[in-house]
């Protein structure tokens, strides 16, 4: 619609890489979370792939750590407009924890210590697009970044990369999680700019 | 969708941030917390939006956002140093239904706010005034020194005249003159001091910097209140830094 804001013409950071439409460049590393950042000691922490009723499957932190891991990188795109490039992460990737679940779902909600909450359709989880990520640039991940280990689905919006994840419920039917409940988009690509319902 | 706001008026509130008051027709009104993005188009239509936090009360027609201006900024500094009366601005909103208060809460209120975080804070204060509310409100405002202070008057006009709202300072750098507590970050003394109890079950409301938030929230739940009772939201550059 184009209203010029006259003298206006920005730094334009970033503006020889290829960016998601509305995104700017950063290279520190916001933190956003609805509530404290929860205290999880690593002999109690424990993650389980579940369909609401019985678990299909369940690691103590050892038994997750003696998972292949793989070391990626990975940009990542926040719905509040910053981006951050080229991130080297570590993780196991859901295929390897999903491999033995027989399961007919298409819908998965992924379940946070904090009782935060997210969905995505189960085939965004497959295929080398998602991991269970405990390293940051060859760190231990922070508490306030998600540690001891967070999901990360890089291809969505980071609302979407469950921080202090514990477990994934696979589900017949889609169901809205905390941000997807409070007006944020459903899917949340942030190419297609689905930041919000409607978008 | 984008709306087309026109500047009614500017006030600087210290020598960094600066209020801006729109009026915004089609509005469709807000809730206290919640934020607008806003957006600026250079002459050959490159763009850049920014979020900012609305600080007014609830009104159908004009809203006010405080903006800081960061050193490194491509949006605050045009905001808060090129903007003229009678420009007009493109914003979305209101956004977020999460850090909100709603008039029909009564429960006690805790605030705790760290430096420009305190706009989304001030906006639920001056909602609770103009909606006429009875919740009790306690604010805790850390700022790095007296003169960084936003709204301090009419802060403490507000909380003289209405015993249900408390306010108390705390200082990171520089302390007014006779200021007993030395300057230095949030601790638990101060919490126990100046904020409610977790057995009056508060819902609280922290706002600021990353390593602010993470340090009050964490008090909060070390001395008891339910992390499901602490609503946070980091402020910042880009939303806060590590």
């Amino acid at each position: 619609m184009g209203v010029i804001s006259r003298g206006f013409s920005g730094r334009r950071i970033g503006s020889d890489v290829k960016l998601p439409p509305g995104q700017y460049l950063t290279t520190d590393f916001p933190v956003l979370s609805a509530g404290p950042t929860p205290d999880i000691a690593l002999d109690r922490w424990e993650f389980t792939i579940d369909d609401g009723r019985a678990v299909s499957g369940r690691w103590d932190w050892n038994s997750f750590r003696d998972l292949p891991a793989e070391t990626f990188t990975a940009d990542l795109h926040c719905v509040t407009r910053w981006s951050k490039l080229g991130a080297s992460w570590k993780g196991v990737s859901l295929d390897i924890m999903l491999a033995g679940v027989k399961t007919n779902a298409q819908y998965a909600l992924a379940r946070s210590y904090g009782d935060y909450t997210t969905n995505l359709p189960l085939p965004d989880l497959l295929n080398g697009q998602a991991w269970i990520a405990f390293q940051f640039n060859g760190e231990d991940l922070a508490p306030e970044h998600g540690g001891p280990a967070r999901l990360l689905v890089p291809h969505l919006y980071l609302w979407k990369s469950a921080k202090w994840v514990r477990g994934i419920t696979l589900l017949p039917q889609d169901r809205p999680g905390f941000w997807e409940s409070l007006g944020y988009h459903n899917y949340g690509d942030p190419w297609r700019e689905q930041r919000y319902q409607g978008d | 969708m984008w709306r087309v706001g026109t500047v009614l008026a500017l006030h600087d509130e210290t020598a960094s941030a600066r209020t801006i008051t729109l009026t915004v027709p089609g509005w469709p009104g807000h809730v206290a917390g919640q934020h607008v993005d806003v957006r600026l188009t250079a002459a050959d239509g490159y763009s850049a939006v920014r979020s900012y936090s609305i600080a007014s009360a609830p009104n159908q027609r004009r809203i006010e956002i405080t903006v800081e201006r960061l050193p490194d900024g491509e949006v605050s500094p045009y905001l808060t140093q090129q903007v003229a009366v009678s420009d007009r601005l493109e914003l979305r909103g209101p956004i977020g239904s999460w850090f909100i208060w709603r008039a029909q809460q009564t429960e006690p209120i805790q605030l705790i706010a760290g430096g420009s975080g305190i706009v989304p804070l001030m906006a639920m204060v001056r909602s609770r005034a103009s909606a006429d509310s009875a919740a009790p409100f306690r604010l805790l405002y850390s700022v790095r020194e007296p003169a960084a202070a936003l709204y301090r008057d009419e802060l403490q006009a507000l909380s003289s005249r209405d015993s249900s709202v408390s306010l108390s300072y705390a200082y990171t750098r520089a302390t007014p003159p006779g200021w007993t507590r030395p300057p230095g970050r949030i601790d638990d003394a101060l919490i126990a001091e100046t904020t409610w109890p977790a057995s009056l079950e508060p819902t609280c409301y922290v706002c600021g910097p990353t390593s602010f938030v993470e340090n009050a929230a964490g008090l909060l739940t070390a001395c008891g209140h339910r992390p499901d009772r602490i609503r946070t939201e980091r402020f910042g550059p880009t939303g806060g830094r590590k």
